[in-house]
């Protein structure tokens, strides 16, 4: 399956975080690697949504809502702002 | 509470659906009226949601194909067959319904003359909406930022807004060229091959004009056209990328 990118969750990640992300700057926690959010590689089709680094494929950011709530891991970060 | 009121910025709201335009036999205009919209700017996004009898819900996002100054929100949806949400959305639905949508997201993808220019758009199939939105904006402001459009697509049949397209191409800042990958008209004048080096070389604004770019297209078109653009030395903080799902280009 072809990735999207970060652009396909302006939505979601709005919802999560209550402002517009995809102009943000995230660090890759992985390679350091430094990207706009809207580069991201994502995958919707994951169990829930999955972000992963342009530059070295791993996993940023997972998103995953079940009953009405979201659980939002962002451990593949190292800075987001 | 303080969380719930930021949240409460981005809440779904109910659009009518006025007018069905049919842009290419996979691809659709929808036409809303949403007494609520803010306004948006060229480029954004809204988030459509289906909700089944069952209560399963699908949502997806799609490009505002309309300029901020329009009367009216319009989104341009192609039809992918296994798809789970476009297909409802350019066969099914009929004009005096009503559909689900929250907006306007994304703030990376977008064009407003501060950005200035010039400014560079690629297209590779149905990624050409968003990109209409930036041309229709820059005509309604009467901006003289000079824009160059590269819109790549397998026929003609299957150039949406052509017509629009050749209007807005008539501009003197304005440049649309049409590259067809697989058929071509008789007598065809545009270019016959696919995205490649050698094209963006010349139809791109040279790299020490620092031209600001806007890819949008399939994964693999987009992938392409940027890659491509950075060995020519582009700056690859002035391309901006947006990736749609696998169609043709």
């Amino acid at each position: 399956m072809d990735a999207l990118d970060g652009n396909a969750i302006a939505g979601q990640l709005f919802d999560v975080f209550g402002a517009e992300l995809t102009a943000a700057t995230a660090v890759c926690a992985s390679c350091g690697a430094s990207s706009h959010v809207a580069e991201f590689q994502v995958y919707l089709r994951a169990p829930g949504t999955v972000a992963r680094c342009r530059s070295c494929t791993a996993v940023l950011m997972v998103l995953v809502t079940i009953r009405g709530i979201t659980c939002v891991d962002l451990r593949g970060l190292a800075g987001l702002g | 509470m303080a969380r719930a009121a930021v949240l409460g910025r981005l809440t779904w709201q109910l659009g009518r659906v006025v007018e069905l335009l049919d842009e290419t036999d996979r691809v659709r205009s929808i036409v809303l009226d949403l007494p609520e919209w803010p306004g948006h700017r060229a480029g954004q996004h809204v988030d459509v949601r289906l909700t089944a009898e069952d209560g399963y819900q699908a949502q997806r996002s799609y490009s505002i194909a309309s300029a901020p100054e329009d009367e009216s929100l319009v989104l341009t949806v192609e039809r992918l067959d296994d798809g789970e949400v476009s297909p409802y959305l350019a066969d099914e639905l009929r004009p005096g319904d009503e559909l689900e949508l929250r907006g306007p997201v994304g703030g990376y993808f977008v064009w407003e003359e501060s950005l200035g220019g010039p400014l560079f758009l690629v297209a590779g199939g149905s990624g050409v909406v968003p990109l209409r939105a930036m041309l229709r904006h820059h005509a309604a402001i009467g901006s003289d930022v000079p824009v160059r459009m590269l819109y790549s697509a397998r026929a003609l049949e299957e150039v949406i807004y052509r017509e629009e397209l050749d209007l807005l191409a008539a501009s003197h800042e304005v440049d649309v060229r049409f590259a067809l990958t697989r058929e071509w008209p008789a007598g065809w004048q545009g270019y016959r091959r696919r995205i490649d080096r050698a094209l963006l070389q010349e139809i791109a604004w040279p790299a020490a004009e620092q031209p600001l770019v806007y890819v949008c297209g399939p994964t693999g078109f987009v992938e392409l056209a940027a890659g491509t653009l950075v060995e020519l030395g582009h700056d690859p903080a002035r391309i901006r990328t947006e990736r749609f799902g696998p169609t043709g280009a």
